[in-house]
């Protein structure tokens, strides 16, 4: 990637600071991007990236401090203006219309509500396309799109407003790896073109590869800022957390019964996501379970199943030897199955509930009312407990939970699942977008809850993650399950056949 | 143009537009009474005068409020949980049905208050199951359902009232028999019209009050109502909160046709409500859906009615102004809402 210290600065950030309340997301932050160059910023989840990228954006006006593009200010809260400027942003959560199409999308805000001229907007977004390698089909309705390809809808937007200066905010932390890849490769030829980056993420080998200097954020101050070749992933990590870390690694452990079992279950096609065909799975007491996969081929369908929220439309479904009469959230939770859900804005959390109530969503009926009163106070004091207890940074549990940082939020929706001492756990991508001190918490917990003999289910398009937690590995493809792999008998590459499902054919002829 | 939202409204913008609202609601006001002929000022004094000048303006006004802080409870409650019921007007007749029914001579005292207000309740609920079930059975939209069923109801009642309910000494008026004097709601104090109904109401608010903020059935309907799916996830009964709060919401409702029957009216006639449950949704949308708010509200919109009658023997100006008034002071409140979470840019 070209590097060039003497390239033009396209943007300067000086002495940013934003304080909410009490807390200063941003103290006096100093940051310059030049022509051509990737930018990472990294930290903690909390450490203020999203709060700085908004000042940026005009989303938020600073309390102190100046924006200056191509050399000219930025005036303060007024996302026109900057992107006027040539900033463009892809935020965090996606802000697409789901019922709009893509092409309407992309000029939606562009032109006035009223001007109905499309050709040219076809035209140029056809070129886009072609030029950043950015394919998408211009008259899909976005509400159909995957989260891939919605994100290449918004890179598109922000190409189609000309932005000169890109802000890619956690880009990739929903991508499956290879639609991580194409995204990179779109950068680099952006790059080649004189855009100019500033790329969040927290996953570091990501951030090795792509960026040519890293910026490190804690409690909302600079604390670094190294080239990438000069640095490694180790002292990145440093740089983040202030300190060594260190993953933790789950050691073998002799498994007790079968706590939960799939028998030849089976669930319907839905469009293009497939099915579970014939899935057969234990969970066993003390034993943590990997199911390695590209995200799509049938793990929603299974998660929903272990998690109450669907019955199988064949096979069977055994909880501790018996068969459940019903089986609904609510069941599930009673008979300690503690769900981490993949969308922690839909399912996870209620955006405009504050901590306390999104503390209590799911014990609120046993634990926390007596008769169809509402206990408030244990409810609040339960909600402080995760808050102490998980490292949940906010101002405290009235702050409505749409206000956290995606790191932070999710750690409050682990605390409630973790917090009754589950029996069964589904880990549905949960470390997704926690910053790696987050990720060895979250992980040293599900090991913990392993050791006092809880079965746990952990879903993961991570590999590394997956070979360093799982006792035992099943990877899905096309709705189907391998058979189980032990600790440490399969090669990543192996994992990596049965992912593209090349090896399903020869377990079924041998 | 194009709306841009704000990400941290100021409370200068939180108060300031809702009061703006309001100002230029007056405003529309005068150019009514300009418009009619009069003079704004004086049109405008008159309504406050008619509304609030007097111990019995005042009583009058506090009348008019009782069945719409109902409606607008059952209002309120069914928005929370973002189950449309547009349908308090026949709700409210049903009450009524209800209050006749009992009230005149089926039941003897001293039970028939205590009876006829609960089985108004369950004729209320029993009249909005239908439309809720459809709804989470088989995704029929509750909006269409309940609006309809408001015509049939009123239907209904002008054939209750020209058959089986019709009063033999009427004199041929479509009006139901009186109720016995057992079944009437008394008055609070002796001598002045205000019936135990307003109490009954204010009682209502606050009894929805401490269900959404200390119950966990409130705290059901509210996470019903923001984010069903998230509901669901964390094993509350999306569909069983809904039929809840429909039958609460529906029993709210009939208790309006339920008191102006058994309080104000004695009897049952097809004019018994002019619009109070469709008023309902002004009154709670005014109060941001807030059960005490309602109550505020309910007497600001019933002050409005009764002072523009009073205002119209006095200048002239039509009583249609009420009407009016309320529609623009719901518009301007439904825009400054809107204004304080975005704004406008062009472009
Ligand atoms: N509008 C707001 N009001 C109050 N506090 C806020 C607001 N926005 C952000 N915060 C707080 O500011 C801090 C920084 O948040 P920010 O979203 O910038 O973190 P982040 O670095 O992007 O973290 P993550 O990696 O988890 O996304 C957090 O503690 C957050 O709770
Ligand atoms: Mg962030």
């Amino acid at each position: 990637m070209s590097r060039d210290s003497g390239a033009e600065v396209v943007l300067r950030l000086d002495r940013i600071t934003k304080r909410f309340g009490a807390l200063t997301a941003n103290d006096a932050v100093s940051l310059t991007l030049r022509r051509g160059e990737v930018v990472a910023l990294l930290g903690e989840n909390g450490a203020g990236k999203t709060t700085l990228m908004n000042i940026l954006f005009g989303h938020y006006v600073a309390d102190a401090g100046s924006v200056e593009v191509f050399g000219r200010p930025l005036p303060p809260g007024n996302p026109r203006a900057a992107l006027a400027a040539g900033v463009g942003m892809v935020h965090q959560h996606f802000t697409l219309a789901g019922n709009l199409t893509v092409l309407e999308n992309i000029r939606l805000g562009t032109e006035g509500l009223w001007s109905r001229s499309y050709a040219g907007a076809r035209e140029k977004v056809a070129r886009l396309s072609r030029d950043f390698g950015l394919s998408v089909d211009p008259d899909a309705r976005v509400g159909r799109l995957s989260v891939g390809e919605r994100q290449r809808v918004e890179i598109l937007k922000a190409l189609y407003r000309d932005a000169r200066v890109l802000i890619l905010d956690e880009p990739t932390a929903v991508l499956t790896p290879q639609e991580a890849e194409a995204l990179f490769a779109t950068l680099r030829k952006a790059t080649a073109r004189g855009l100019s980056v500033i790329f969040i993420s927290h996953k570091l080998h990501e951030v090795m590869g792509v960026a040519d200097r890293c910026v490190v954020l804690r409690h909302g101050r600079v604390v670094g800022e190294v080239d990438t070749h000069a640095t490694d992933k180790a002292a990145l990590a440093a740089l983040m957390v202030g300190g060594e870390l260190s993953l933790p690694r789950a050691e073998a452990r002799t498994p007790g019964p079968v706590l939960m079992r799939l028998d030849q279950v089976s669930t319907p096609d839905r469009g293009a996501a497939p099915g579970l065909k014939a899935v057969s799975l234990e969970l066993r007491a003390g034993q943590i379970t990997g199911l390695a996969g590209v995200s799509g081929n049938g793990q929603a369908a299974l998660a929903e199943i272990v998690g109450g929220l669907a019955l199988p439309a064949a096979g069977q479904l055994w909880l501790h030897g018996q068969e459940p009469e019903t089986w609904t959230p609510r069941e599930a939770l009673a008979r300690g199955v503690a769900r981490i859900p993949e969308d922690r804005h839909h399912q996870g959390s209620i955006a405009d509930f504050d901590l306390t109530e999104n503390a209590v969503l799911e014990g609120y009926r046993t634990r926390f009312s007596r008769r169809g009163w509402m206990d408030w106070r244990a409810a609040r004091a339960f909600a402080e407990g995760i808050i102490k207890g998980y490292d949940v940074r906010c101002p405290g549990p009235e702050t409505r939970i749409r206000l956290l940082s995606g790191g932070n939020m999710q750690k409050l929706i682990l605390g409630r699942a973790l917090a009754p001492g589950p029996d069964i756990i589904l880990a549905n991508q949960p470390v997704r977008g926690l910053d790696v001190g987050a990720i060895a918490y979250v992980q040293a917990q599900l090991i913990a809850a392993r050791d006092r003999g809880a079965a746990v289910l952990l879903i993961s398009e991570d590999l590394d993650e997956i070979m360093s937690l799982s006792d035992v590995v099943h990877v899905m493809s096309q709705g189907r399950l391998s058979p189980a792999f032990a600790r440490g008998t399969m090669t990543a590459a192996e994992l990596g056949l049965w992912m593209a499902g090349q090896k399903f054919g020869e377990a079924h002829a041998a | 143009m194009r709306l841009e939202t704000i990400p941290n409204p100021s409370a200068a913008r939180k108060v300031g537009l809702p009061a703006l609202a309001l100002l230029a609601t007056l405003g529309v006001a005068m150019l009514l009474a300009l418009i009619a002929g009069a003079n704004p000022f004086a049109v405008l004094g008159q309504i406050a005068r008619g509304a609030l000048g007097s111990k019995l303006a005042i009583l009058e006004t506090l009348n008019r409020a009782t069945p719409l802080i109902f409606t607008g409870l059952a209002v309120a409650v069914a928005f929370r949980a973002k189950l449309w019921n547009i349908g308090a007007e026949a709700q409210l007749y049903a009450g009524a049905i209800v209050a006749v029914v009992l009230g005149t001579g089926a039941l003897g005292s001293p039970l028939v208050l205590p009876v006829s207000a609960g089985a108004a309740m369950l004729a209320g609920a029993a009249l909005l199951l239908g439309p809720v079930l459809l709804k989470t059975r088989l995704g029929v939209d509750e909006v269409v359902t309940t609006l309809l069923l408001n015509f049939i109801m009123l239907l209904f009642v002008s054939y209750l009232l020209e058959g089986p309910m019709k009063d033999p000494m009427g004199m041929g008026w479509p009006k139901s028999p009186a109720l016995i004097p057992e079944a009437r709601l008394p008055r609070i104090v002796e001598g002045l019209r205000l019936h135990w109904g307003f109490a009954l109401a204010i009682i209502a608010a606050v009894a929805v009050w401490v269900i959404q903020t200390r119950t966990t059935l409130g705290f059901e309907i509210r996470a019903v109502g923001q984010n069903p799916e998230a509901a669901r996830f964390a094993g509350m009964p999306v569909n069983a909160v809904l039929v809840k709060t429909a039958l609460l919401s529906g029993g709210l409702a009939a208790l309006a046709g339920w008191s102006e029957v058994a309080g104000l009216k004695g009897h049952l006639s097809s004019d018994l409500s002019p619009g109070f449950g469709y008023t309902g949704i002004i009154v709670a949308m005014l109060a941001l859906l807030h059960p005490l708010g309602v109550v505020v509200t309910a007497i600001f919109v019933a002050g409005i009615f009764v002072g523009s009658d009073a205002m119209s023997r006095a200048a002239g100006v039509p009583t249609y102004i009420a009407d009016m008034l309320l529609a623009t002071a719901l518009l301007f409140m439904v825009l400054a809402i809107l204004l304080t979470k975005m704004r406008v840019v062009r472009g």
